[in-house]
């Protein structure tokens, strides 16, 4: 979409007005800076996709829009999760961030900082890995996604 | 040459080709007012409020399929335009909305008379824009006219702050644009086409049902051969009356939950239908589950996001109505298939069983003056060429069911967000438009209400519409629903302290007028008509309370569940 102030509250607005959800929805400029490029996840029949997908394309400052779950595509999602590391749990947290290739990224006497990448399942699945881990703080970017192929979202 | 912002906004209006604007000054806006002061070619109309500016533009729209032109200021006058821009939207209206804004060092600073107009109207606008570059300004009004005059037209809101319109900058007006994320289509699929008109030739029980699209595509003549190739009957929308001349013996009259007993029962009992400009309303489809259960349906709309929203079609056409129409007719003559006129003429027989029904029949002989009656006897009055407006309620569909409107872009109504007080504003922009054309407003006691103001606007500029104020003392509508579904619990719907209109009508210079009796009428309209025919006329007609639009739909019924009477 056109890389100008107020596309993204035109967006967002659509979804409110209309009733539609957003689970995550992620934006930024591309190399090509007068274009931002936006992710955003959904949910809904099929009827209300069609009809989402419709009334996105009519905003004026959407430029080129594509349906990735129509094809194959690669999605990823980026987590920081600040968590508990003493006693024992320091070291399993060490452990969980390699089994899932995790990095960690902060250090204090008390806590790790995590950060993770891949698709939203893997991130649900270290979560949820870290149950006897006491959790301070979890930050999601929402999910990106890309085609596969040479299939590409260009002008 | 250099020019200054506020210039530079007149000077776009000037080659856009508008002839008037419709405003109302405040500060934010005192530069372009000057701009204003030293030209004469775009001629600014003083309204009396903002909604009234927005709606008389949109009335000026409609009738000419030219975009309306308004000019407000910021904060207040921003907000008060909002209900006209949402009128607008709804029913598809090109317009632009010049907003003022305060500079942009105060933008987001609470400033005076300041508000987020393009918030406020981002989602009631086809497109808006803030200027805070005076090098972007001509090229935002080319946008903003051609955003809202293409493709599904609709209102555009263009917000300039102060210190834009005070700066300078050179001028030059951009004879095309072109926008990569902006690309209306205009021909329809050829595959779709064919598909679709051998689906429309093996109809049996065929059902032609146009909207609004057919109008604002242009699209009229068009449907008119379509419609007398085939011999089908063709029902319209409220918003669409007039695409198809509704004296012509193919017309079924308007369909919907006030719609004729023929065009519902021929809806529901069609087995092909031919959706053209139109877009499935709620209050034209009545329960979803229940309607055109054995049709299948052709769909041929300009904007993709109105297909498939409600009902599920068969074939969607995407383009615009002149050029698919276009297509399916010279498709017909091409294609092999025949028209199965065994069975059209046995359809056309079922129809005139439901015409038989004469659904649209009132009281002529009763001692109070019947709405209806009111509204034939202005239609014969005026030989059905007047510019009809209305505001919303029982006297708008009584409007819509007695004056048969031949011809497209005469009859102007808000059928969509259904605004009271949009029809006195709405009737200055069509008579401005058609000086020597008869202008009649159609309203109610109730709604006239709402921007009663304008009477002093209307004095102004000398425009002489005849307004028709069938004055049952409510709110007819909210007073019907009360009925039926209340138990006669008329909560807060008794109009019964009202001004003189007649006293009101004269204090603002015009001709008031007041009718009691049924034997009254034909006098009092002939002086309104011809007597005063050079001057705005307030007929105050007091009618029977007690009637009801018939037929109707109930809310939850198919449209083969009419109420006749």
């Amino acid at each position: 979409m056109e890389n100008e102030s107020g596309a993204l509250s035109r967006v967002a607005g659509l979804f409110s007005a209309r009733g539609y959800n957003i689970e995550s929805l992620t934006v930024a400029p591309t190399d090509d800076s007068s274009l931002s490029r936006m992710t955003l996840v959904t949910s809904g029949t099929e009827d209300i996709v069609e009809q989402i997908l419709k009334q996105l394309n009519k905003l004026v400052d959407v430029v080129k829009l594509v349906d990735l779950t129509e094809s194959a595509h690669i999605e990823r999602e980026m987590m920081l999760v600040k968590v508990e590391a003493t006693g024992e749990a320091r070291a399993e947290v060490k452990r969980l961030a390699d089994i899932f290739r995790g990095n960690i990224i902060d250090v204090t006497d008390t806590t790790y900082t995590v950060e993770l990448t891949g698709p939203g399942e893997r991130l649900d699945a270290f979560l949820q890995s870290l149950s006897s881990i006491s959790i301070h703080e979890v930050v999601r970017s929402g999910a990106m996604g890309i085609s596969r192929g040479e299939k590409t979202l260009g002008l | 040459m250099e020019l200054t912002g506020a210039e530079i906004l007149v000077q776009c209006l000037k080659e856009e080709g508008v002839e008037y604007l419709f405003g109302y000054p405040g500060g934010a806006v005192l530069h372009i007012y000057d701009a204003l002061y030293k030209q004469d070619d775009v001629k600014h109309i003083l309204v009396r409020h903002e909604q009234a500016a927005t709606h008389a533009a949109d009335g000026y729209a409609r009738s000419t399929g030219k975009p309306g032109a308004v000019l407000v200021t910021s904060g207040p006058g921003a907000t008060n335009a909002v209900t006209g821009i949402a009128t607008a939207y709804m029913d598809s209206v090109p317009m632009v909305v010049i907003t003022g804004q305060v500079p942009t060092h105060l933008i987001g600073n609470d400033a005076f008379q300041e508000c987020d107009s393009i918030g406020i109207t981002r989602p009631i606008v086809k497109h808006n824009f803030l200027v805070k570059d005076i090098k972007d300004l001509a090229e935002t009004m080319k946008k903003a006219f051609y955003v809202a005059s293409s493709g599904r037209p609709g209102p555009v809101v263009v917000d300039v702050p102060k210190d834009v319109t005070g700066q300078s900058a050179k001028f030059s007006y951009p004879k095309e644009i072109s926008m990569r994320s902006y690309n209306p289509v205009s021909k329809g699929h050829m595959g779709q086409i064919k598909k679709a008109v051998e689906l429309i030739l093996s109809a049996k029980q065929p059902m032609i049902y146009t909207g609004g699209g057919v109008i604002l595509g242009e699209g009229c003549s068009q449907l008119v051969e379509f419609s007398q190739k085939l011999g089908y009957p063709v029902t319209n929308t409220l918003m669409g009356l007039g695409a198809y001349p509704a004296t012509d013996k193919q017309f079924v009259g308007m369909l919907g939950m006030h719609g004729t007993y023929e065009a519902n029962m021929g809806m529901h009992h069609c087995d092909v239908l031919i959706a053209i400009g139109a877009r499935f309303d709620d209050r034209v489809t009545g329960n979803l589950e229940k309607f055109c259960p054995d049709a299948k349906i052709v769909h041929v709309d300009v904007d993709p996001a109105s297909i498939a929203k409600t009902v599920k079609v068969d074939v969607p056409i995407v383009g615009e109505v002149v050029e698919v129409l276009d297509a399916l007719n010279s498709q017909i003559d091409a294609s092999e298939s025949k028209i199965d006129n065994g069975a059209l003429e046995k359809w056309w027989q079922q129809i005139d069983v439901w015409r038989a029904q004469d659904c649209l029949k009132f009281d002529t002989e009763s001692d109070k003056i019947k709405p209806q009656a009111a509204i034939q006897k202005v239609y014969e009055l005026t030989e059905g060429d007047a510019y009809v407006t209305s505001d919303v309620g029982q006297h708008q569909m009584w409007a819509a069911q007695y004056y048969k409107f031949d011809l497209p872009r005469r009859w102007i109504n808000s059928g969509g967000l259904g605004t009271m007080g949009f029809g006195l504003p709405a009737a200055m922009g069509v008579q401005l438009a058609h000086q020597d054309k008869t202008v009649v407003c159609i309203t109610g006691e109730s709604s006239i209400q709402m921007c009663i103001q304008e009477l002093a606007t209307c004095m102004q500029y000398g425009l002489p519409i005849k307004i028709l104020n069938l004055n049952n003392g409510f709110m007819g509508m909210v007073r019907q629903w009360q009925e039926f579904f209340y138990d006669k619990r008329y909560s807060q719907s008794v109009m019964n302290v009202m001004p003189d209109f007649v006293a009101l009508a004269e204090s603002y210079g015009h001709v008031g007028i007041r009718v009691e009796k049924p034997e009254d009428l034909d006098a009092a309209l002939d002086d309104a008509f011809n007597k005063y025919k050079e001057r705005l006329v307030f007929l105050d007609v007091i009618t029977d309370p007690d009637e009801n639009v018939y037929p109707m739909v109930p809310a939850g019924a198919g449209l083969n569940e009419m109420v006749l009477v």
